[in-house]
């Protein structure tokens, strides 16, 4: 077995939901202002995981205003406060790069029945 | 206390603080070591005290070292490498060395490898040369350049850096800091990379230009 696995099981997380490129989620971010804590949300479709194990990281992307908006989060970053899942989309690719060249109606992703 | 001992290098990951930080540790599996044999003032001009890392069946060893693994009463061993320390008197020949006895969390320490051979290599490479445009019909893409003036000197001065064979020497990097110490599995994490590629065997010892004094994390 891979000797690195059992460092980097210490700082995994098991709390994540199951999703995949394509599906909706709003991801709950913790940001530090002075001593303070509060929790910015992030939604947006997720067009790409990559990674594995500890270093997995998803880019979310979303439409701010008609402007593309994307950001990528390490997956077991502890500044993740939690993944909620919105919407799983039915896509045929597993990284959706051709969303950011697509607008309004037609960067829209199929729903999952 | 030892100074340092002997480990391999189990290769790289990344780990969290708490507060969301990454850190790129070096997984290195540190001893266990075995002492072979001290060496004092009297009888070699120094002290020290030689370790032994990595089983080796023992007729896979020659006769000569073969006596100096049965003057220690241990198995035989693949590496052996002398460390320096203070109260050395305090270590007894077989002794098993783990490495929370001499590293710390939190301390910093240098590590010593055989770098990967990188072959023949130009200058830019092997001295981190600038070299020249790549594009625009440049024709002076990697080439070193003048190497030196005409008539006087008459000649390439020596030490002159030019392309060459590069790695596969021995190199250490400073002031590493011990991320964690993993006592159950002798493992310790170093911030940074470490030379030589995984698998390889390197040498451990306490920073020479840190102190070693615990600091806050």
């Amino acid at each position: 077995m891979n000797p690195l696995l059992n460092i980097e099981k210490d700082f995994l997380r098991t709390d994540m939901p199951e999703f995949k490129p394509g599906d909706t989620v709003r991801v709950n971010i913790k940001i530090k202002e002075g001593d303070k804590e509060r929790i910015q949300a992030f939604e947006g479709t997720v067009i790409r995981r990559r990674g594995r194990s500890v270093r997995s990281t998803i880019t979310v992307r979303k439409d701010s205003y008609g402007v593309g908006v994307e950001r990528t989060f390490p997956l077991n970053s502890p500044l993740i406060e939690n993944i909620n899942v919105v919407g799983k989309g039915m896509v045929r690719r597993a990284k959706l790069y051709y969303l950011r060249g697509l607008k309004g109606k037609a960067a829209r992703i199929k729903e999952e029945a | 206390m030892l100074n340092g001992m002997l480990g391999k290098k189990l290769g790289m990951t990344q780990i969290f603080t708490k507060d969301g930080e990454v850190i790129p540790v070096t997984v290195i599996k540190a001893g266990p070591c075995f002492v072979i044999q001290k060496k004092n003032k009297a009888n070699d001009g120094y002290d020290s005290i030689q370790l032994g890392f990595v089983e080796k069946k023992k007729e896979r060893v020659n006769k000569p070292i073969q006596g100096s693994f049965a003057k220690a009463k241990t198995s035989s061993f693949y590496h052996l490498r002398e460390f320096k320390g203070e109260m050395l008197d305090s270590y007894q020949a077989g002794q098993k060395v783990t490495c929370e006895t001499i590293f710390k969390a939190g301390e910093f320490v240098d590590v010593s490898g055989r770098t990967k051979g990188r072959g023949f290599t130009g200058v830019m490479k092997r001295w981190n040369f600038a070299g020249g445009p790549g594009s625009h019909g440049s024709m002076f893409n990697k080439a070193p350049g003048s190497i030196g003036s005409s008539s006087d000197p008459s000649r390439v001065y020596k030490g002159m850096r030019m392309g060459g064979h590069y790695g596969n020497e021995r190199v250490t990097t400073q002031n590493l800091k011990i991320v964690a110490v993993r006592t159950e599995d002798g493992i310790v994490l170093l911030k940074g990379g470490v030379p030589g590629p995984v698998n390889s065997i390197i040498e451990i010892r306490k920073a020479k230009k840190k102190s070693h004094s615990v600091k806050g994390s």
